[in-house]
């Protein structure tokens, strides 16, 4: 089997809260691998720590308030992300681990030209020249399917859509081929057809670039179309990994399974879909206080005392081939638990 | 036999002045046709889901009924009231009998507010309770919409965004309203949440007998709650349907193009996805003939779609097209 690309091993990242009523645990022990040229969907709803998981691959959690522990691991390419002096780690950012963030408008800067913002990183990582970086910043327009490119490469953000901005974001992130792409929440902002259009997009370039993705969204239709395998994130921790095919059709952690069942679908007929649709009781938690034991079992139907106070590891499941599909759940070790239950 | 509607709109047109430049100096741009002759009916108890992409006019729709913002065209009638004529004291009545939702639970209620506060004032505003009385009726309220009536004291920054929602829902069946306007309600929130809330408002409208206008981008949640869908594309309504029939045999393109857009959770579905070329037009100036007609992936596409709009027609029973070829859906 492959090398992984980006291994993750027991991340944690803390804020001291502004209030000081204590320490916001945001990440709190994750672990999961990226390999070349695939791509991994993490998958949790806000608060569940997987925007600060991808800053934390970069480095980019701001300190104070944040800090990552010690223990922590980030290995990219075999180096260790979290010991890079910063000179080291300029080299890998940008240059071979991109990002794109949710929203074009905010990230990008409104006082430069497109052509400038995109040509920037090839200047610095590639020492290119200004005129052969313009030359590139318009053949990566031309990449994204900018139209007009050579007259669009003078424009500034605010003369172009969100759908237009979003290809600016990932022209600028592309320019020096990186190895891998991490693309946090990057259609959420967008109308549903422009959304296909982008999620089209980075789909044909990972193919002809052969980069890695770690695709960061809450939607569980975006994952399904685009992802190989699935990280599934609540309350800062990983709570299940499989291939894509396997989660979909096994989510074994009841949360997967709570999730899987509220989302409104289009792929049923109108007569089934009218009527209650299921929910998961309750809110997430605060990061300040993380429930003891599991931290799901507070709105988990499946949940019995032992789950109140041990937390599950990630454990195998029985059917799948070890390390392909984990789940942090206790019900894998009694499973007639959940047949049990009406 | 559908029960009679008890809100009407009938051509309703909403123009806006074009920007002009850099400090309001400059000739005025085109004007913005936000809303370009819209008419349907909501029978009584019963949902119109009314659905499009950022810019197509749904929200002003939403607003211009409730009289939040003028219309500059058309007739809309609630219970037979005429709500475009009325002014003053009656407009002010008839606010009661209609109420809006808004999509940010973060920017919809007042930070200085409590959620006692927020929910006793339109009870003041109309003359309907104060003191213990208004106490009493705010405690009911957020026991109706699931949040527990300590929840009173609190301000909203101390709310979660669907805690949030239930408030703006509850402020607007303070009044005890016959028609909501429910604008994104849900579009904010995320998965688990959102679905209590759609289920809330499923229980209310049972309960109360509530009538609604779900304005929503997403089509698989407008699918859960309507009876009956309009799609708006550019200031104008290209399908309207019961959603059975809609959901299971859209007749324009522009309907079939949105429904295949629309990522469905599950990685073994073998769907053809149609990816519309280009952006939404500009309402300032848009394309002539069929406003659709630059992107649209229809296969007869013709000369016809470029110079003579189509009209809005029937072309099964209940099911309206604006197309030349909804008889030849793609």
């Amino acid at each position: 089997m492959t090398e992984p690309l980006l291994r993750v091993r027991d991340l944690k990242t803390y804020f001291v809260t502004e209030q000081g009523s204590g320490t916001a645990r945001a990440v709190d022990g994750v672990s999961f691998d990226v390999y070349p040229g695939e791509t991994l969907g993490v998958v949790g709803e806000s608060g569940c720590g997987k925007t600060v998981t991808s800053l934390s691959i970069l480095r980019l959690i701001p300190e104070p308030p944040g800090h990552i522990r010690p223990g922590s691991f980030i290995e990219f390419e075999g180096r260790n992300l979290l010991t890079l002096a910063p000179k080291e780690l300029r080299a890998v950012r940008g240059n071979r681990i991109a990002m794109i963030f949710q929203e074009p408008m905010t990230s990008l800067n409104p006082v430069f030209t497109v052509g400038h913002q995109i040509a920037e990183a090839a200047i610095v990582h590639q020492s290119l020249s200004r005129r052969a970086a313009r030359a590139r910043a318009i053949e990566m327009l031309t990449l994204v399917g900018i139209p007009d490119p050579g007259e669009r490469v003078d424009h500034y953000p605010h003369q172009m859509s969100g759908g237009m901005r979003q290809r600016v974001m990932i022209a600028m992130a592309l320019i020096c081929h990186p190895q891998l792409l991490i693309a946090d929440e990057p259609t959420t902002a967008l109308d549903v057809t422009i959304q296909a259009q982008i999620l089209e997009l980075l789909d044909r370039l990972q193919r002809e670039l052969g980069m890695a993705v770690m695709l960061i969204t809450h939607d569980l239709g975006v994952v399904a179309g685009s992802a190989d395998r699935v990280v599934v994130m609540y309350a800062g921790q990983v709570v299940e990994q499989a291939s894509t095919g396997e989660l979909f059709a096994r989510p074994l952690h009841p949360y997967t399974e709570g999730l899987l069942a509220s989302v409104p679908r289009l792929d049923t007929r109108v007569s089934q879909v009218r009527g209650r649709l299921h929910s998961i009781p309750g809110q997430v938690p605060a990061a300040t206080s993380w429930p003891a034991g599991c931290r799901f079992h507070p709105r988990c139907p499946y949940a019995w005392d032992r789950c109140a106070v041990e937390e599950p590891p990630l454990l195998d499941s029985a059917g799948a081939e070890a390390g392909t599909h984990t789940v942090r759940c206790w019900l894998l070790t009694e499973p007639e638990r959940r047949e049990r239950h009406p | 036999m559908t029960p009679a509607p008890l809100v009407q709109v009938d051509g309703l047109v909403k123009r806006f002045p074009g920007e002009r430049g850099l400090f309001g100096l400059g000739r005025a741009r085109r004007t913005v046709r936000a809303v370009d002759g819209v008419s349907f009916a909501i029978a009584a108890g019963q949902t119109l889901g009314l659905v499009g992409e950022s810019g197509c006019g749904k929200s002003t729709v939403g607003r211009t009924i409730l009289r939040l913002i003028e219309p500059d065209a058309g007739r809309v009638t609630l219970g037979g009231a005429d709500v475009v004529a009325l002014g003053g004291r009656e407009l002010r009545a008839l606010r009661r009998r209609m109420q809006i939702v808004f999509q940010d639970p973060y920017g919809s209620l007042n930070p200085r507010m409590t959620v006692q506060q927020t929910l006793a004032e339109p009870l003041a505003i109309h003359r309907l309770a104060t003191g213990l009385e208004a106490k009493r009726r705010v405690a009911a309220l957020l026991d109706e919409v699931g949040l527990d009536p300590a929840f009173a004291a609190a301000y909203p920054h101390e709310l979660s965004g669907g805690q949030r929602q239930r408030v703006g829902i509850a402020r607007a069946l303070s009044v005890e309203p016959q028609f909501l306007v429910l604008d994104e309600p849900v579009s904010a929130l995320d998965v688990s949440v959102q679905a209590q809330v759609l289920n809330l408002l499923a229980d209310l409208q049972r309960k109360r007998r509530l009538t609604y206008l779900f304005i929503a981008h997403d089509l698989a949640v407008v699918k859960h709650i309507a009876d009956d869908v309009a799609v708006m594309y550019l200031g104008k309504i290209v399908e309207r349907a019961p959603a059975t029939g809609l959901y299971a045999g859209p007749r324009h393109p522009y309907t079939t193009s949105l429904l295949s857009a629309v990522p469905v959770p599950d990685p073994k579905a073998q769907r053809q996805r149609i990816v519309l070329q280009g952006e939404v037009p500009s309402p300032a100036s848009p394309p002539a003939g069929c406003p659709f007609h630059p992107r649209c992936p229809h296969p007869r596409k013709n000369e016809r779609c470029r110079t003579e709009p189509p009209a809005l027609r029937e072309v099964a029973t209940g099911q309206f097209a604006a197309c030349h070829f909804a008889e030849q859906p793609m």
